[in-house]
């Protein structure tokens, strides 16, 4: 993982090293630190693709105001991956489109 | 959460809700001595000063009661009811009696193609990456922007090991302080004035970008010149985040010198709707020092309100608190500032329905 090692000013105590997947890629991260920075740590930038111009997006505001890092986790679309806090066994994926929301009812629309 | 712990104090019951997964707003994220006055702790280290405003929120116990990762999504005007969201699923509904809206500020961004690259961060962003959990954000930087939050993340990514390219000011001068501006160039960083991004390169992420010299006026000109960079950090300021009050029917104003529109508030920081307060960025912005004083003055006002703080106490506290706030605007840099709020501020209550 690409860590900041020594600072002059800041020591970093991190928590438990949890494993979760991006992709189906198992990967290690920090339980209770944002999906996005644990992903940015293992190298990955892009984590959605915009439905129309289908580009790709990475996070940029970090403070879950700009949509800019939605992903699929565990199933649930549009996630704000810069504010969501890792999990052990995490399913994260990336965000093709607008994902699809799981209803809690379902009827027939016609 | 200077606010919380004012009206706590008196004895009013907070609740405080909070997207991030921690309290502290900005200041988490600070690693440099504050500027401002000793009272609002200059010298202090940003998250040092959060983590003593968070000590004193705990010794009010039961009373102040925090959620984090847990967003203020809705205001309905009717009936005054707030709803929330823990997580990305969890809704409730809560039903204060009084509101603050210090929901603080977002970063802003300027068109040129392939903005939208991964890379692309704000310089928020990149601080949240390196400061509060300590990831590497790139290789080489350019910074664009060259005002305090340029330079002082510049210095940080320095701090951190990381290589700043250049920082582009659009400007023919440094927005701000010099000695932060001092430190970056001793160690090396060219600042370019008149010089904007002109694009961002890469494909899927940025690898590249390009910038050039701009006269006033005229758009670019001269030669393109090519930065080797994996991260463009952008520092062009900042708008007050003010969907809630806009939500409560609180008079709004655009107002350049407060960086976007906020709301029309009194001298206790109450908006045209009687039930909402705000208090720092989000009231415009300008600092953690005026951020914070102004946070008492609502959190005091709210608890009066609500019958704790006799009146006597109140005036003399609230002028108190004036005192140190006029005090952080009296400086020269402060002129925007003061002519801003000028605008915004409603010398008496009168006007509003109470
Ligand atoms: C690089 C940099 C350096 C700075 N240096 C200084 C300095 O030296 N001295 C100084 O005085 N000031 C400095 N400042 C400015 C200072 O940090 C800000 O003015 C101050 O933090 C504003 O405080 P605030 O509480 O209004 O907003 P913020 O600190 O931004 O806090 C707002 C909070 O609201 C939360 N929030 C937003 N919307 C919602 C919602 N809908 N529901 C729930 N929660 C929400 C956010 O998650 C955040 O925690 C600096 C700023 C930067 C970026
Ligand atoms: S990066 Fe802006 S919402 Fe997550």
């Amino acid at each position: 993982m690409e860590l900041i090692r020594e600072h002059p000013v800041l020591e970093f105590r991190h928590g438990r090293l949890v494993k979760f997947t991006f992709e189906g890629r198992e990967m290690e991260g920090f339980e209770g630190e944002p999906i996005a920075m644990a992903l940015h740590a293992n190298g990955i930038r892009v984590y959605r693709e915009t439905p129309e111009m289908k580009r790709p997006r990475g996070f940029f505001c970090a403070i879950g105001k700009c949509s800019s890092c939605f992903m699929v986790v565990d199933g649930v679309p549009n996630v704000r991956t810069c504010i969501t806090p890792l999990k052990e066994g995490m399913r994260i994926e990336v965000q093709r489109g607008k994902g699809k929301i799981k209803l809690n009812h379902e009827g027939d629309p016609k | 959460m200077s606010a919380a712990a004012e009206a706590a104090f008196f004895g009013a019951k907070v609740m405080i809700v909070d997207s991030d997964l921690r309290l502290g707003g900005q200041l988490i994220k600070q690693t440099h001595k504050f500027f401002g006055s000793a009272f609002e702790r200059a010298g202090t280290r940003g998250f040092v000063i959060s983590d003593m405003l968070l000590d004193e929120l705990k010794g009010y116990g039961d009373r102040v009661e925090t959620y984090t990762n847990c967003t203020a999504l809705g205001y309905y005007k009717d009936d005054g009811v707030v709803s929330c969201m823990e997580g990305e699923e969890n809704y409730f509904k809560v039903l204060p009696k009084k509101i603050l809206v210090a929901t603080g500020a977002q970063e802003r961004l300027i068109p040129f193609p392939n903005n939208d690259l991964p890379g692309v961060y704000g310089a928020g962003a990149v601080q949240t990456l390196m400061n509060v959990y300590g990831v590497v954000p790139g290789k080489r930087i350019l910074m664009v922007g060259a005002g305090n939050i340029g330079l002082i993340v510049s210095y940080q990514l320095l701090q951190a090991g990381v290589e700043v390219a250049a920082i582009v000011e659009a400007m023919p001068r440094i927005g701000g302080y010099w000695v932060h501006a001092a430190k970056v160039r001793r160690l090396g960083v060219p600042i370019l004035l008149e010089h904007s991004i002109k694009e961002a390169l890469g494909k899927d992420v940025v690898e590249g970008a390009i910038i050039q010299q701009i006269s006033p006026g005229c758009g670019f000109i001269g030669e393109e010149i090519h930065v080797d960079c994996d991260v463009i950090c952008m520092a062009v300021g900042l708008n007050p985040t003010c969907e809630l009050l806009w939500q409560a029917g609180c008079e709004m104003k655009y107002i350049p010198q407060l960086c976007g529109h906020v709301a029309i508030r009194d001298r206790s920081m109450r908006t045209t709707n009687p039930n909402v307060w705000v208090a720092g960025d989000a009231a415009g912005i300008e600092e953690a020092s005026s951020a914070m004083v102004e946070g008492r003055i609502a959190g005091l006002s709210m608890a009066h309100e609500l019958g704790y703080v006799e009146d006597k106490e109140y005036r003399e506290k609230s002028a108190l608190y004036w005192e140190r706030l006029n005090a952080l605007r009296n400086g020269e840099a402060s002129a925007k500032i003061r002519e801003g709020i000028a605008q915004v501020l409603m010398e008496s209550s009168g006007g509003m329905e109470r």
